[in-house]
């Protein structure tokens, strides 16, 4: 199985994201560095909007992850309701 | 009471159909082959560009939107930075020789592949592809201007920035190395052009390039590069995407596409690592707070992360590239050759060098044990022993350059790291020399390309590199001083070492004077 | 493998000896004495004599290496273009069959930077 990984700016837009992030996902690894979070996961990583709407207590557009994206590695699917990452091997 | 209309919006699947599809037409004037003459000619063979999906789904209303996000974000920060003396906050300004070498390396390479996105997105027959293309290639020319817009603070107050990064990318000898590699992509056609910027620049190594180098910015304290880095960043995640789409595509619509992307992978993922050597340096040398160092950069992003989309990609039949075994050998020594490099050709560099201190080299030494101490402190040891006694060691003579990386042969033989490589091929009756395996089997596949190579040091010598109007038989002509000139190099502020420069005795009086009221 | 082309690709080769101004380049390298990071590139009339590179030039360049005091110039060995190469100090570079791009590799047994190829 191969990792699969997000990483975002460290700021207060991207901290109800990582916390929704980690608990959906509970196999996800966080990694701090100076000014970026990585999340590596085993074989997938699932991102739901509503999570995130509950976090932050309006409503989400899930490509307003792009704004403080930094990088990603997974073939990538992308719908209304979440956005996979996922390695399919 | 009203009734509330409720309008139902598209959703994002709906909406891309809606925006990326049927907007483009048969020509009836003109044959299509003649409207796109570059699309068949590299022999790539697409049966159905309607099968092209961008995953991010993302629609030019959308990709406006989010960008004026981005660059509100951005300006705050700069104008912040500009406000309260934000150049103060760094770590130690020798820190800034890493961002000249950004600036004058990298951001022009921005532009260069602003006009190359373009250009594909204009020979692509498919709408999907175009729309994505022009995406990143407004992203690319968005990266240059908000790097120079940035650094330009620097500029305020420090040397070495006022060449920008127009000028120098078109002369100096090290620059020559990002520049021609750019140029071999840009030259090639637009797939060959997708496969070497889009995925083996952009996917397999962009992280190397970015993701550490933005990390070790604010762990420095640089706030600006931290600022536009994470910008630029964020669109790179889409960028990625593109690149490895483009590559599924190429793979799904003909089985006669395997070969000539296989190709196409291997060359690409060498030229690009070669290029990263100079990153490498940067990360290992230049940061005088260290992030990770260059092995361990590579081992994440492109051993385990490389090793994961190889093997994704093992579905199509392609192999992860020939050069892997020679990477693994060089993740070890490509670092300390470079710098090693720079610090001997220190007074033709538009940045400052110096020698590691013993806490570097012990640093150094936990992170390379396999290598440092037994091939590169020696000989930082012997530097500084003649830099004691006043006899600072710098080059005096031209080096011999590879004709295909362009770098000065400085790699040693995979099995004897003692030993430098010579590599050399016959071509039309005139020899050609290569750094490499790599670089010559390259040479060998294209040599017509390759011979046209401007090479820096082949040029100095034809006497191409003087400002005009320069006499060589003049009384008292120094060549090396007119070279200088020619590459808007100040002589004894911009170059030569660190320690005794006017950045280290500004930075330390500045800051001085930022916590004094004297 | 050709280059694959819109149209016929044929361009002439940058660094032919011709746009030398009667010079010819010649590459030498010093195994065991990494100090120098690359081999270096020399630019020199074809009638320079094989005495003229080793007295004037290599020592111009080769000189701040502790090691290059030590040298016994008749006792190099020399490769050229990997293969055994023994130069006639008594003639030019013309003379003795080097030729525009060629690269010259010196071996020096017995000094290697006491050790450490360095």
């Amino acid at each position: 199985m191969s990792t699969v990984f997000i990483a975002f700016q460290t700021n207060e837009d991207t901290r109800p994201i990582v916390e929704s992030i980690l608990a959906d996902n509970p196999h996800a690894v966080l990694d701090e560095q100076p000014a970026m979070v990585k999340i590596n996961a085993e074989g997938q990583l699932v991102i739901k909007r509503e999570s995130i709407e509950e976090r932050i207590g309006r409503s989400f557009d899930l490509q307003e992850l792009q704004i403080n994206l930094i990088t990603l590695s997974g073939n990538i699917d992308e719908d209304d309701d979440q956005f996979t990452l996922a390695w399919k091997n | 009471m009203d009734m509330k209309a409720n309008k139902k919006k598209l959703g994002l699947k709906e909406k891309y159909a809606h925006m990326t599809r049927g907007l483009d037409w048969e020509t009836t004037y003109q044959p299509m082959d003649k409207v796109f003459p570059q699309a068949t000619f590299e022999g790539i063979k697409i049966h159905d560009w309607e099968k092209w999906e961008d995953p991010f789904r993302l629609t030019m209303d959308a990709y406006w939107k989010y960008q004026a996000e981005k660059e509100r974000k951005l300006y705050a920060v700069l104008d912040a930075f500009a406000q309260n003396n934000g150049h103060l906050g760094i770590t130690d300004a020798r820190y800034l020789n890493a961002v000249k070498l950004f600036l004058t390396g990298i951001s022009p390479l921005e532009y260069v592949a602003h006009r190359g996105f373009a250009a594909a997105g204009r020979n692509f027959p498919g709408v999907g592809p175009r729309v994505a293309c022009l995406m990143q290639s407004i992203d690319e020319i968005r990266h240059a201007q908000t790097q120079i817009h940035a650094l330009s603070n620097y500029n305020k107050f420090y040397e070495g920035f006022h060449a920008g990064a127009a000028h120098q990318i078109e002369r100096i000898w090290y620059l020559s190395v990002p520049k021609s590699f750019f140029d071999d992509a840009f030259s090639a056609g637009p797939f060959e052009w997708m496969i070497a910027i889009g995925f083996s620049f952009e996917y397999v190594l962009t992280n190397l390039l970015f993701v550490p180098f933005m990390s070790g910015a604010a762990y420095n304290g640089d706030m600006a590069t931290v600022t536009f880095g994470f910008s630029a960043q964020s669109d790179e995640a889409r960028h990625m995407t593109l690149g490895l789409e483009c590559i599924k595509f190429m793979l799904e619509q003909d089985p006669d596409n395997l070969p000539i992307v296989q190709k196409w992978i291997d060359k690409w993922a060498w030229r690009g690592i070669r290029v990263l050597t100079l990153v490498g340096m940067m990360m290992d040398y230049m940061l005088p707070k260290r992030v990770m160092s260059w092995k361990e950069a590579w081992e994440i992003y492109f051993e385990q992360n490389g090793g994961a989309l190889f093997n994704d990609l093992a579905k199509y039949g392609i192999k992860v590239p020939d050069c892997i075994t020679q990477c693994t050998v060089d993740k070890e020594h490509i670092s300390h050759q470079a710098w090693c490099t720079f610090y001997q050709y220190a007074h033709a560099s538009a940045f400052h060098t110096w020698l590691p201190n013993a806490e570097e080299m012990d640093w150094l030494s936990a992170k390379y044990p396999n290598t440092f101490d037994k091939y590169y402190r020696p000989r930082y040891e012997q530097w500084r022993e003649m830099a004691d006694k006043g006899e600072r060691f710098y080059n005096n003579t031209l080096p011999m350059l590879c004709q295909v990386c362009q770098i000065p042969m400085v790699f040693t033989e995979p099995d004897d790291p003692t030993k430098i490589c010579y590599r050399e091929s016959d071509y039309q009756g005139e020899k050609y020399h290569t750094c490499s395996d790599g670089c010559k089997h390259i040479f060998d596949d294209e040599p017509e390309k390759y011979i046209q190579a401007w090479l820096p040091v082949h040029q100095i010598y034809m006497g191409n590199c003087w400002p005009e109007g320069t006499d060589p038989t003049a009384e008292g002509f120094d060549p090396m001083a007119k070279v200088l000139e020619w590459y808007h190099i100040e002589n004894g502020k911009d170059n030569l070492d660190y320690e005794g420069s006017g950045d280290q005795a500004n930075f330390a009086a500045w800051r001085g004077a930022a916590t004094q009221n004297t | 493998m050709a280059v694959k082309a819109l149209s016929e690709y044929n361009f002439p080769a940058a660094d032919t000896q011709d746009k030398f101004h009667g010079n010819q380049l010649l590459y030498v390298g010093w195994d065991d004495h990494l100090m120098f990071c690359a081999p270096f590139a020399y630019c020199l009339p074809p009638s320079t004599p094989f005495s003229e590179l080793v007295e004037k030039h290599l020592p111009h360049s080769f000189g701040p290496h502790p090691d290059w005091a030590k040298v016994d110039v008749a006792r190099i060995v020399w490769l050229k273009s990997g293969k055994p190469f023994v130069p006639d100090f008594n003639k030019t570079l013309a003379e003795q069959g080097l030729r525009h791009k060629d690269v010259l590799r010196m071996q020096t047994p017995g000094l290697n930077g006491n050790g450490t190829c360095s």
